[in-house]
């Protein structure tokens, strides 16, 4: 019998520091986050030098916590998996200098994981992945259709051509004087709505499987806008209704298309907006309607962890990728095949 | 006794490992090469050129800041990291006294200086007498002017140390004359070597979870939140 593989995942691409010990790419062994919302609430979204200062407050303390919960040794472990990109430059360089000393001190291989990549093997932590595959990825910073043909292997098929769902989310909220984070805020309202204003939904071209959201948050704004200057109140939940129907039937209508021409055997959503509970609702009734088996992982493995790190980190360490101790943060990093 | 220095602080890189009071290996480079991409190599190399293993380090002595923010926190988050996952304890320096130390034999004042844009500095002040230092001033972040202008009520001559002093070096002299005097090159690289020599000299840090950067600054957000809240 094979020998048990214990990964550690560390992630600190926005403002989550996160550890996790995963076992054999799907067994979840620990998974601690500390969260900075609290102190980022104070600027209203994500300040990249107040997200890195208290990265490396957190970083050895979050660390040691995954270590002690799965109660394991740095000997026991296989392999260290660290975010390497995309995300804040200054956040992601805490992770990946702590995952360096680490492997280094005890001679682990390294590997450096893209952080969308995390997001889809989120769901390998919850159900087996069948191929062909398509993922929806929908967060602060990303909102992409990813198609799957088999492990590690990533065909980015759309992306949004400007804001990210959740930044879309994150703006309209300000609009409405809504606290941060503005997503659970407008998802709360919008279901307690009767009424939605109706605003335009951004389909682009007839074969596009991009996105677009920043007309829509135009929108929202001038809509404001007009009744400020006429003197009449905005009725947040009606605005933050009709926002978030237009996101929801954009993000359901393409995933839909892009699930029937790639005849996919299944579908998973990730990411952050992944935990709207009306995009949870219209994407199950749309696939089962389909036939088609659609997966999201439980909230907290849908907003950053370093669970799904170590999940695509495993697949990778199987791969053979490994990197070096001279790994830099990638910002920009591009989502590319490991399975080559 | 095995020490591991690392100083990331600013542009120049520095790792040394000493044993036993005799420096065995140090690494000193100013290449303007993201320290992500060069300090753990150079870590390893250093290991590797002196025949060590991680293990082998009994203490960790890092350059805490002031400095580049990003650049500090390379340094740190590795040394931490080390201290912490080996169980060794930690000891923090001031990335400027550091720099100091190149002029231990000065026999007067010692300005290290460290640019930080906008016409404002990291500096510190330190009384070198017989190879003995006295710390005359704060580590801060100020106006290169308000710096200055301090210096200028001292009667000593004063040593200015680092990179960054030639962007204000007609300003220094213009501002205090011939008691102005500007290192020559060969002693503007901060040394890890010097790092550990101060550290031997403070207490070490067995608790190394709290042990974060000394910025000296708050973050700009941070500072319009704190204004914000006193004019509400």
């Amino acid at each position: 019998m094979n020998k048990d593989q214990y990964i550690l995942g560390i992630e600190t691409s926005c403002d989550e520091t996160a550890a996790s010990v995963i076992k054999n790419g799907t067994e979840i062994v620990s998974n601690v986050v500390a969260s900075q919302i609290e102190s980022q609430k104070r600027f209203g979204g994500v300040v990249p030098e107040i997200a890195s200062r208290h990265h490396v407050e957190q970083i050895t303390i979050v660390i040691d916590e995954a270590l002690e919960q799965a109660n394991l040794l740095p000997g026991d472990l296989d392999a260290v998996a660290v975010t390497e990109g995309p995300g804040l430059v200054g956040a992601l360089l805490v992770g990946i200098n702590a995952a360096k000393a680490f492997a280094f001190a005890h001679q682990l291989p390294l590997i450096g994981v893209h952080h969308i990549a995390g997001h889809v093997y989120a769901n390998q932590l919850v159900q087996e992945m069948e191929f062909p595959l398509l993922a929806l990825i929908v967060s602060g910073g990303h909102t992409e259709l990813v198609l799957m043909k088999e492990h590690g292997s990533f065909e980015v098929i759309g992306e949004t051509r400007d804001d990210a769902a959740g930044e879309a989310y994150d703006k309209v909220a300000r609009v409405l004087n809504l606290p941060y984070p503005g997503g659970p805020e407008i998802d709360r309202l919008a279901s307690e709505s009767e009424t939605a204003i109706e605003f335009p939904r951004a389909w682009l071209e007839a074969d596009s499987y991009d996105f677009s959201f920043s007309g829509l948050k135009s929108a929202v704004i001038n809509y404001k806008h007009n009744l400020d200057q006429k003197g009449e109140s905005v009725n947040p939940a009606h605005v933050a209704a009709g926002f978030q129907e237009s996101v929801v039937d954009v993000l359901t209508v393409k995933t839909k298309r892009a699930a029937e021409q790639f005849k996919v055997k299944q579908v998973i959503a990730a990411g952050g907006v992944a935990a709207n509970k009306q995009l949870r609702a219209s994407l199950t009734e749309t696939f089962s309607a389909l036939n088609i088996p659609f997966y999201v992982p439980p909230i907290s493995l849908c907003t950053d962890n370093a669970a799904m790190i170590a999940a695509a980190g495993t697949s990778m360490y199987n791969h053979g990728v490994r990197s070096t101790l001279a790994m830099n943060g990638r910002p920009g990093m591009e989502l590319t095949s490991w399975n080559k | 006794m095995i020490w591991l220095g690392i100083d990331t602080a600013n542009i120049p890189l520095s790792i040394a490992i000493v044993e036993d009071g005799k420096v065995i290996t140090e690494e000193n480079t100013s290449a303007k090469i993201n320290h992500s991409l060069r300090a753990m190599p150079a870590i390893e190399e250093a290991f590797k050129r002196v025949n060590l293993t991680p293990a082998d380090i009994d203490v960790i002595a890092v350059a805490e800041g002031p400095g580049s923010y990003t650049g500090v926190r390379i340094g740190v988050t590795i040394a931490k990291t080390l201290a912490w996952t080996l169980k060794k304890p930690l000891v923090g320096v001031s990335s400027l006294k550091a720099l100091a130390m190149n002029g231990l034999f000065f026999n007067g004042l010692v300005c290290p200086l460290i640019d930080a844009r906008r016409n404002h500095v990291y500096a510190g002040l330190f009384e070198m007498k017989n190879g003995i230092v006295t710390e005359k001033m704060e580590d801060q972040h100020i106006l290169i002017e308000d710096l200055l202008e301090n210096l200028r009520k001292v009667e000593e001559p004063i040593l200015f140390i680092g990179t960054d002093v030639a962007l204000y070096e007609e300003m220094i002299k213009e501002m205090l004359e011939e008691r102005a005097v500007i290192a020559p090159v060969q002693f503007n690289l901060p040394r890890a070597s010097s790092l550990i020599y101060v550290a031997e000299q403070m207490e070490t840090k067995e608790e190394v979870h709290h042990f974060v950067p000394e910025y000296r600054r708050i973050a700009e957000a941070e500072a319009n939140w704190l204004k914000a809240q006193r004019d509400k």
